[in-house]
């Protein structure tokens, strides 16, 4: 939802004459919602501009943001940065949904669902 | 040239957090899915062949100053000193596999001001921005306008922004 959030921002500013670029994780989100620049960093999400202690890739991530901004000929660009997290499991693992789980997520989702009616009746 | 590895997949390899957080909350037994912005047009003002030695950058974030008080509002804050940590615990980041308590991870200021002293820029922003992730989109647009105004009283020229 950041993503989303960031992209609609992004687009008011532009229409503003401030020119953008997004620095993120997840790459169907905003080229969804469809943004004028967008550095594509695929790391598991929490670290868009680079892994924990590691400055001199950080300021990589925001050195290549810069140039996307001057190499830029139109909207919808896309820059992916070449680099790897280092282990793949986190792809699978985030948000996961199997048998090993599926009827856990479903109870949670009953109790949110009565919590929200609960609410809902005390006003 | 070198031998290239070639590692074959059958499934594509770059996470579709659209399909992810659909079957996610599917099974939790929400049956409309979340109807994600999607725009044809988008807007675009050309820095292409541009100096940036002069330019003053900004930064959006959607992370909040500690201590956190709630509502979310979007805000403005002195990007000088850097606060030491900034309120992540709400976002949807992956809690499993990294952590936020490197700044640099994700709200590059630092690196900013290191650019400017090396005349990469020309200066950072004295005041970056933050954003309340919304599910309602009609609110980030408003939030949104907030932004564009500071950014100009700011003197921003460009703006990096960075979602968890």
């Amino acid at each position: 939802m950041c993503h989303q959030t960031v992209s609609l921002v992004a687009r008011h500013l532009e229409a503003e004459g401030i020119a953008t670029v997004i620095i993120g994780s997840a790459q169907d989100i905003v080229e969804t919602a469809g943004v004028p620049r967008f550095v594509f960093v695929d790391y598991p999400l929490g670290n868009p501009c680079g892994k924990p202690g590691d400055t001199a890739e950080q300021r990589s991530i925001v050195e290549a943001s810069l140039e996307l901004l001057t190499a830029a000929i139109a909207p919808r660009m896309t820059l992916r940065m070449p680099l790897e997290w280092g282990v793949d499991d986190w792809r699978a693992n985030f948000m996961h949904v199997g048998p090993d789980n599926i009827e856990e997520l479903r109870a949670a989702g009953r109790r949110r669902m009565e919590k929200q009616v609960a609410n809902r009746a005390a006003g | 040239m070198e031998a290239a590895e070639n590692t074959p997949q059958t499934h594509r390899r770059v996470v579709s957090y659209i399909d992810k957080s659909r079957e996610y909350y599917a099974a939790h037994g929400y049956e409309q899915p979340y109807r994600w912005a999607s725009y044809d047009a988008v807007p675009f003002e050309s820095w292409v062949g541009r100096d940036l030695s002069g330019a003053r950058v900004g930064v959006v974030t959607t992370t909040f100053p500690l201590p956190f008080e709630k509502p979310k509002k979007v805000y403005a804050q002195a990007s000088s000193p850097l606060p030491d940590a900034m309120w992540t615990q709400d976002l949807s980041w992956d809690k499993d596999a990294t952590h936020t308590e490197d700044l640099g991870t994700f709200l590059p200021i630092t690196a900013l001001h290191d650019l400017a002293e090396d005349g990469a820029i020309g200066s950072v922003a004295d005041r970056f921005y933050g954003v309340p992730t919304e599910y309602s989109q009609r609110r980030t647009h408003a939030d949104a306008e907030q932004i564009v105004e500071w950014a100009k009283e700011d003197g921003v020229d460009v703006m990096l922004l960075v979602p968890l």
